[in-house]
């Protein structure tokens, strides 16, 4: 089977679930013709017409506002926030009303909707481009946060994230779009929300990652191997609900704990794998749990060489792994 | 003598874009030598140059870390420098040990490098354990410090080394052999070890399943974690037996086989809405009281071992309920096909062991649970019996019903009270 990328994932599972479900529908800023600034949604306007792939205003609180109002009324809108640094103006939408609609009306209305975000940076993209927001969503109760990292991922959690009952933002690691390359499996398939999947097994330590982060650790663990470090990788693919007991059953196994994210380090979603690490696998532990992530800086700078400084990467992450494995 | 000895962690340096470590060349200082700021300490070597380590402070040098040829990541601490003062108050050795627990309780990561003091949980649980004196174990770990596979190699060779006892043991330090119990004349000369594998005599091995495993696992926790105690009642079961034998059929022609198990069930149910206390777990320091009633029944596979499949909310059920649910989950677990969490949330269990013939029994308590109630064989029995004041003998249909409790959570009288209520249920079933 041909490698496919992980945006073509996307597209798949849009296209496909637009073909099998009639309620489901696309919002977002130039998602139409010109097929959104990635191409996630290209062909999908001329395939499905106006009335299902709309371009919205540049406006993400009323993107969001269109999405939970279908929602509620029984379809099942695919909102696209064109890049997650735009969600901020929709926090109060998605926090307030969409995350809490369900439990605020008694279960009489669920919103079943998506929001799609590309995030993370790497990309060039300076203060406005390269956000990471998963650690504010993650906190909200009612909605779901997952993430890809593969493009056999990519289709399979997109299509439970529409099929889902309530609402699931769908964050997409942009500089992976088509740098991650993999196989997708053949027909309609679905990735459950809520499994992690452990995509290298190692007895030395354990390495927790998520987007592009995950395919760094990959490559980071595969270094260490070179060294005799025998890492394992889990791909947390679901941020909330976390599957914790992926998580604690790896650290009791190798007994040491790496976690990279790209967002900055404090209060970071890294830090609730600690803490739930320390508290439920106390008892395990052969080391300190350490986290690999960004510099608390105010944004990702634009120039080039300080970004390269500025990001996670590979070395960063090996370096990480190097440390933990001597201790 | 002052504790107010400000040490300073002396650091492997960073020598170059792309080094991460560096190897100690040569010591130019040695412990105890006043130094000045930024005279030399080390040479350090790297792959790329040869380069002197300066003092990043004046003081005393307390202590060299690290051997000559040795290779360190980058910022490990090397050296620890006291300030200057330290080797007036104290004697030099004592002024090391003094430095550093001064250091270590301002800060874990110094003592961390010093690799003596610092165990990490795994390590500390898995040498408790298997009783191992840390200081046996070479560390492998930064500065010294044993990791667990450390442990982990060690348990390896202590298995292979240990068994073999020499002729200087004495019988009592040797592992249980029987000689013990034997007069010290008759005892051979050679205490003999293990028969090695090849011998025919040696029997046969067979590794465990991960049924057995876990069965393994949670008799020794529980047997470890509560205090058993077991009170036995004699049952008068004629009235259920009637009862059973008015019955059969009919719950036959409903495709039920009406058995015994659900009589006990429903008289342990009753038992435990009327004594709450005994429907409890222990829970890190406290009793929980339950509110569902969810009965486990442990049901034999043969030689693979058992299971517990559970009962949910029994209190609910009546007779022909509880026998439906008891045919079902016992025959579903013969064949295999429980589902996971019909064997969670059990609150208490029974044992049906007379089954097999067993008259009484005292069980190993289900975990977290309070008490397990074990049912003898079922059979007649001679017994005396007051009726108007007059002795009579008559046949019966008696079984031993046993109560193992977690006297942590419930003392003899109370799980006295919940008995005597099951065996007035039984006895007086209409």
């Amino acid at each position: 089977m041909a490698d496919k990328t992980l945006i073509e994932g996307i597209r798949e599972a849009l296209d496909e679930e637009m073909a099998r479900d009639p309620r489901v529908f696309v919002v977002g800023t130039d998602v139409g013709p010109r097929g959104g600034v990635f191409l996630a949604t290209q062909g999908l306007f001329a395939k499905y017409g106006p009335k299902r792939i709309l371009d919205a205003p540049l406006a993400e609180s009323s993107i969001i506002g269109i999405g939970i109002g279908a929602a509620m009324n029984g379809l099942r809108p695919v909102c696209e926030i064109q890049f997650a640094d735009f969600i901020h103006p929709a926090y109060n939408q998605i926090a307030n009303e969409a995350a809490r609609m369900y439990y605020r009306t008694g279960g009489q209305y669920p919103v079943p909707m998506v929001i799609r975000a590309p995030y993370g940076g790497g990309v060039g993209g300076g203060l406005y481009h390269s956000q990471s927001i998963e650690a504010t969503f993650a906190h909200v109760p009612g909605i779901k946060v997952v993430v890809p990292s593969t493009p056999a991922d990519a289709k399979g959690l997109l299509k439970s994230a529409i099929r889902d009952g309530n609402p699931v933002l769908y964050l997409e690691p942009k500089k992976g779009y088509r740098m991650i390359k993999g196989e997708i499996p053949p027909g309609d398939y679905s990735v459950p929300i809520g499994v992690a999947r452990v995509s290298r097994a190692g007895a030395d330590l354990s390495i927790f990652a998520y987007g592009m982060m995950h395919y760094f650790a990959l490559q980071a663990a595969t270094d260490a191997a070179a060294l005799g470090i025998d890492a394992e990788v889990v791909d947390l693919r679901s941020l909330s609900p976390l599957d914790t007991e992926a998580v604690l059953a790896s650290v009791r196994k190798t007994g040491k704990a790496l976690i990279v994210y790209e967002d900055n380090k404090f209060v970071g979603y890294g830090a609730e794998v600690a803490a739930l690490i320390s508290e439920e696998a106390f008892e395990s532990l052969d080391a300190p749990i350490l986290r690999v992530a960004g510099p608390d800086a105010p944004a990702a700078p634009y120039s080039h060489p300080l970004q390269e400084y500025f990001m996670v990467n590979p070395k960063t992450i090996l370096a990480g792994i190097r440390k933990l494995a001597a201790y | 003598m002052s504790l107010d000895i400000m040490t300073t962690t002396v650091r492997m340096p960073k020598l170059g874009e792309s080094v991460v470590e560096g190897k100690i060349g040569r010591w130019l200082k040695q412990v105890g030598d006043a130094v000045r700021e930024f005279e030399p300490l080390l040479e350090v070597e790297t792959d790329k140059v040869t380069t002197e380590v300066t003092a990043t402070t004046a003081g005393t040098l307390l202590q060299l870390l690290h051997p000559e040829g040795a290779i360190v990541p980058v910022d490990t601490p090397i050296a620890l420098i006291g300030s200057a003062g330290a080797e007036k108050s104290l004697a030099p050795a004592e002024a090391v040990a003094r430095t550093i627990a001064v250091d270590q309780a301002r800060s874990p990561l110094a003592a961390r490098a010093t690799g003596q003091s610092w165990v990490s949980p795994v390590v500390g649980r898995m040498a408790a354990e298997h009783g191992i004196d840390l200081s046996n174990v070479a560390g492998t770990g930064e500065g010294g410090r044993v990791t667990k596979k450390d442990i982990l190699a060690f348990l390896k060779t202590r298995a292979v080394t240990v068994p073999a006892p020499t002729d200087e043991l004495a019988a009592w330090e040797q592992p249980g052999t029987g000689e013990l119990f034997r007069p010290s004349e008759e005892q051979p000369g050679t205490p003999v070890s293990a028969p090695p594998a090849s011998n025919s005599t040696a029997g046969e091995t067979i590794p465990l399943t991960a049924m057995r495993r876990a069965i393994a696992e949670h008799m020794v926790r529980s047997v470890s974690a509560s205090p058993h105690v077991t009170t036995v009642f004699d049952v008068d079961l004629s009235r259920v037996v009637a009862h059973r034998q008015a019955n059969k059929a009919a719950y036959a022609r409903d495709g039920v086989n009406l058995t015994y198990t659900p009589y006990f069930v429903g008289a342990i149910a009753a038992g435990l809405k009327r004594h709450p206390a005994v429907n409890s777990s222990w829970a890190n320091n406290a009793v929980r009281l339950h509110k569902p009633v969810n009965i486990g029944v442990a049901v034999s596979l043969g030689e693979d071992g058992l299971i517990v499949p559970v009962i949910r909310d029994a209190d609910a059920l009546n007779l022909l309920g509880l026998a439906r649910a008891v045919n079902d989950l016992a025959e579903r677990a013969r064949r295999r096909q429980l589902k996971p969490d019909e064997t969670q949330g059990g609150t208490f269990t029974l044992t049906n062991h007379g089954t097999s013939g067993s008259l009484f029994a005292t069980p190993i308590i289900n975990q977290p649970q309070c008490a397990i109630l074990a049912a003898g064989k079922i059979e007649k029995r001679v017994l005396v019996v007051t009726h108007d004041g007059v002795d009579s003998v008559a046949i019966k249909t008696m079984c031993f019903m046993g109560l193992t409790f977690d006297h942590r959570m419930l003392d003899g009288a109370s799980a006295d009270a919940f008995m005597s209520t099951v065996k007035a249920v039984l006895e007086g079933w209409v």
